[in-house]
């Protein structure tokens, strides 16, 4: 056990070793992307409502004025102290931006993945065992067809359907006013919130209120795993391991059960920590389909408005999410997968 | 000769492909002692895996079998999937050509022992369990400190040993082997023959060692039987069939065998036939040096050549069978037009 | 496994040609039709209906002028007589009109020219930039392949929507909000895809023997690129450029729906009025919404579906072959001569 721990060490160690190149690379784009767009970012926003000089003297101040080396390095070192300024249009740090509305955004997220691992493996499992049946058709297609679909075009159905006519859901915001402003925040993860303050009516609310986008969101990304489940089950099945164990007189439920379906299901961590970044480009449609305060709403809301701070410090935060995220899915991975770590 | 453990008889297996039916096992009958190793041999593709399959009931989608396969009173051909599946362990074993990839990748050899143990022996206590697969595994030379680890820590080598100690932990009657050393070296392969030995020697279990190296055949099997495009073409022991060969196939395989006396190649013109449309008469007749026309219309019979080596060959008759004039050799237009096909 | 190896049918089928080049290619393409012809049940469903559904939606682009009733960004009447506005359907405008007054049925039939019309365009740009440097890094490997292949994987891990908002964002100040403007951002999401397929396949050709004795008898990198190694690879990419284009409508509906997109009076998009939708919704108006969704949805499962038809054609390994079942015959002959 001691030496699997070790080389367990090693390899996470090495993984973040890896992760670093990539990252800096990630940063870099975003700085000189934001770098490409006309003018300066004090400029762009606030260009037309402050008079020259006003506009020179906060150029200076936000040191805008200095040769984009210096700029740059000052960036990452900023970066490398999580402080990513603030924003222009309302005097926002970024930081905070990210604490209160990432944690909507990591709320609803966080949701959808759970209801898209749950809804894609299932259904995923179910149509792979019974290939060419019309269970397996039909779990195909709908995996297709849901695919397909925008979230904000399941969005805009639910609301119709769930919100309008039925009148279950509600359809905009993370919860009711009154519970908005009553409920005591500590963690901005409302769920959290209302249940460490014992609130369950808050906790009600707030459930009401995911349940809508965090399904559509979670369906649309578990159209993905369905299909990614049945072709790893059925190719896992034809394996040679599982003629073995069937020559061994296994049970055939236990064959699927134990030996097919954990192996069918090793790449979908992997797979999990891809969709990562389309499940982040889906949530930003959600959110604005949803009214929901996350990140993404706020980042649609500041790039409406050039605010070129605000849409840098987004952007790179997320970039070190996904990677933060890909290190820690080969992590699991590894954790899984014995072969992996050698 | 004892009473055999397993008889097959007329066992046909095909495969259901988009042209037809490819008879890639073709009535083929023989039986099994206890104690006794039969080695199967025969070219690439002419049906000695399926027939091994096909006796544990292991067949792909698509395939059918049809025959009796008698074991303990039963015939395992079309028994009911429980059945055949409570037998394949405790009572039939199978071995594999390839041992890199037979274990499950996620689970330790330890687990692969206690689910087998579990399934087919489920009274037992699991520190018995831990008990016998040690000593199985043991008795193949793997250290108990290795228990615990995954498969991809092995070797191919040991893992082949693994998976024979899996097969034997229930001490079944019956172990199919098929070419269980083909994808080791030659030391490895040594030791593995030695294990399938000791086997048969100690439990008295039957193994039927399915392979297309003759040498391993002279060196473990006591009997043989030789196997071309899907039929049993001529069967003895493994000696006397080795010394005195009584059809064309086994004696054009026997001098294919390079050995360091060897001068120039051997090998037997031609290819396989097709198993979806054999050759009408012996399957065989377009490669053979002996044909003659009787051999091209109608089917060889087996005989009996001395006891217990049959062969089934127009060669060794039965002579009244064949028509007057018939046993002039056949044409060589014929041969090369039905060598093309 | 040990299957007798049944020969290929088409190995016999040598069609007689006279000229052997004509016959070459007359062979590779019943090759690759073969699997659309043997296929049966539901992998001939899965191809047809993605070649009916995107032929339906090429058919709408080419002559949107002539099939919608109206055009794009009509409000009124020829006679000057204003649309009502979120009408329900009706005769007069079988899908309803929308909160800009405009016939919805005509804006869904103009949507397919502006969405085939884009993905054309930003699939050209992408293979046009990411083949070559694929090609190049896969073949000549070394520190420009480990640099690129760095690059792309952090472009590849990086939330595309997010990507292309910001690109087309900073091209809208130079290109206005248009067409090529949203071509440019999408083909900005897909250029690191092929790179990594193409580059993936060209590593893995490399090492064949066929282009390994290629170098051996002294061709030139260029030409064991082009006559070796890329006519492989391109025979790949018809199935990679059809599922990008379906997740390329998606892009160019989500950029539209986040107002990055394409103007509403340049073109008419299915993404920008489903986001003008929205609030209906609230009201119960569920035509503004409902076709150009179903527009989208139906195009995207229709390149789908081409795209797994075409990946069964040239990667057959999940493709079942249609059997015919065993039926056994009486025994033959009873074995033994003297039993």
């Amino acid at each position: 056990m001691a030496k699997q721990s070790t080389s367990l060490r090693a390899y996470l160690l090495t993984r973040i070793a890896l992760a670093i190149p990539m990252l800096l690379i990630l940063l870099t784009l975003v700085f000189f992307l934001m770098r490409v767009a006309p003018g300066d970012p004090i400029s762009a926003a606030l260009g037309g409502r402050l008079t020259q000089e006003e506009l020179d003297r906060r150029r200076a101040e936000a040191g805008y004025d200095r040769p984009l080396a210096v700029q740059y390095v000052d960036y990452l070192g900023d970066v490398a102290t999580l402080n990513f300024g603030e924003t222009i249009v309302d005097n926002r740090p970024v930081t905070e931006v990210i604490v209160q509305n990432g944690a909507a955004t990591l709320e609803l997220t966080l949701t959808a993945m759970l209801i898209a691992v749950g809804v894609g493996v299932s259904i995923g499992l179910v149509a792979g065992r019974h290939r060419d049946t019309s269970v397996d058709f039909a779990g195909r297609m709908f995996g297709i067809v849901i695919y397909a679909a925008p979230v904000f075009f399941l969005g805009f159905l639910a609301q119709l359907v769930f919100g309008k006519w039925l009148g279950w859901f509600p359809t905009s915001g993370r919860a009711s006013p009154i519970v908005t402003f009553e409920l005591e925040t500590k963690t901005n993860l409302f769920i959290v919130d209302s249940i460490i303050s014992g609130n369950w009516s808050a906790l009600a609310d707030v459930l009401r209120h995911l349940v809508l986008p965090a399904t559509v969101l979670g369906l649309v990304i578990g159209g993905v795993f369905i299909r990614l489940v049945r072709v790893n089950l059925i190719q896992t099945l034809k394996g040679d391991y599982i003629e073995a164990a069937r020559a061994r007189g296994i049970e055939e439920r236990s064959v699927v059960y134990h030996h097919a379906f954990k192996n069918a299901l090793v790449p979908v961590i992997t797979v999990i920590g891809l969709q990562f970044a389309l499940l982040l480009s889906g949530a930003v449609l959600t959110e604005q389909t949803f009214n929901w305060p996350g990140i993404g709403s706020e980042l649609v809301r500041y790039l409406d408005n050039r605010d070129y701070i605000a849409v840098q410090g987004i952007i790179t935060f997320t970039g070190i999410v996904v990677i933060f995220v890909s290190v820690f899915i080969d992590f699991v991975n590894a954790w899984v997968d014995p072969r992996v770590r050698y | 000769m004892s009473e055999p453990v397993l008889s097959v008889r007329d066992l046909r297996v095909w495969y259901g492909t988009a042209r037809g039916s490819v008879r890639a096992v073709d009535e083929v009958s023989f039986d099994l002692s206890a104690g006794e190793t039969l080695g199967l041999v025969g070219e690439s593709g002419c049906g000695k895996s399926t027939l091994g399959r096909g006796i544990v009931g292991l067949l792909p989608e698509g395939a059918a079998a049809d025959g009796t396969v008698s074991f303990d009173g039963r015939n395992l051909v079309g028994l009911p999937t429980a059945e055949l599946r409570d037998l394949r362990g405790p009572e039939l074993g199978m071995i594999f050509q390839e041992p890199m990839t037979r274990l499950d990748p996620l689970m330790r050899i330890e687990d692969h022992f206690l689910e087998m143990l579990e399934t087919h022996e489920p009274g037992l206590s699991r520190d018995e369990m831990k008990r016998r697969s040690m000593e199985t595994l043991g008795g193949m030379g793997i250290p108990p400190t290795r228990f615990r680890h995954y498969p991809h820590e092995f070797s191919g080598g040991m893992r082949q040993r693994i998976m024979i100690a899996l097969a034997l932990v229930l001490r079944p009657k019956v172990v199919v082997c098929d070419e269980p050393t083909t994808a080791l070296d030659v030391i490895v392969e040594a030791q593995i023959l030695g294990i399938l030995q000791d086997l048969k020697r100690n439990f008295d279990t039957a193994l039927l060692l399915i392979t297309h190296n003759l040498g391993i055949v002279a060196e473990a099997c006591d009997r043989v039987a030789v196997m071309y495009a899907g039929q049993i073409v001529e069967e003895g022991p493994a000696r006397r069939v080795f010394d005195t060969p009584a059809h064309p196939y086994t004696r054009e395989l026997l001098r294919s065998i390079i050995s360091l006396g060897t001068e120039g190649l051997q090998y037997i013109p031609g290819a396989p036939p097709d198993l979806i449309d054999p050759p009408a008469g012996c399957h065989f007749h377009p490669r053979c040096p002996d044909a003659m026309r009787v051999c091209a219309s109608n089917d060889p019979v087996a005989v009996t050549k001395a006891i217990d080596h049959r062969v089934r060959c127009w060669l060794s008759g039965p002579h009244n069978l064949v028509p007057a004039g018939e046993d002039e050799p056949l044409a060589t237009r014929e041969f090369a037009k039905a060598d093309e096909a | 496994m040990a299957m007798p190896s049944v020969e290929e049918p088409t190995a016999n089928t040598r069609p007689a040609g006279p000229a052997p080049v004509r016959a070459r290619r007359f062979r590779t393409l019943h090759r690759m039709f073969a699997p659309f012809a043997e296929a049966r049940g539901m992998p001939r469903f899965v191809v047809w209906a993605g070649v009916a559904i995107t032929t339906f939606f090429i058919v709408l682009a080419l002559f949107s002028p002539a099939i919608a009733p109206y055009d794009f960004d009509q409000y009124r009447t020829a006679d000057g007589v204003r649309f009502a506005k979120q009408e329900a359907p009706s005769s007069a405008h079988p899908f309803g009109t929308n909160v800009m007054s405009t016939d919805v049925l005509s804006r869904v039939i103009f949507g397919a020219r502006t969405a085939i019309e884009v993905v054309v365009l930003s699939i050209f740009v992408s293979m046009a930039i990411g083949l070559p440097l694929g090609l190049m890094s896969g073949y000549f490997g070394g520190k420009l392949d480990r640099i690129l292949l760095v690059f792309m994987d952090a472009l590849i891990a990086f939330p595309s929507l997010l990507f292309a908002i910001v690109i087309a964002f900073l091209l809208s100040d130079t290109f206005g909000r248009g067409v090529t403007t949203a071509a440019l951002a999408i083909s900005v999401v897909y250029i690191p895809q092929y790179f990594r397929v193409v580059r993936n396949h060209v590593i893995s050709i490399r090492e064949e023997a066929y282009v390994e004795a290629a170098r051996a008898i002294g061709a030139r990198p260029r030409t064991v690129i082009r006559r070796y190694v890329f006519q492989n690879v391109v025979q790949n990419v018809p199935v990679i450029a059809t599922l990008n284009a379906a997740d390329a409508i998606l892009t160019l509906a989500a950029l539209g729906f986040l107002g990055y997109g394409i103007q509403p009076t340049e073109a008419a998009e299915w993404g920008y009025d489903i986001q003008r939708a929205i609030s209906d919704a609230g009201a119960g108006i569920w035509w503004t919404g409902l076709f150009p969704g179903c527009a989208i949805v139906l195009l995207v499962t229709g390149l789908t579906l081409l795209g797994e038809g075409l990946n069964d054609v040239i990667n057959p390994v999940l493709r079942r072959r249609r059997i015919i079942p065993v039926r056994f015959p009486p025994l033959r002959r009873n074995g033994n001569a003297d039993e």
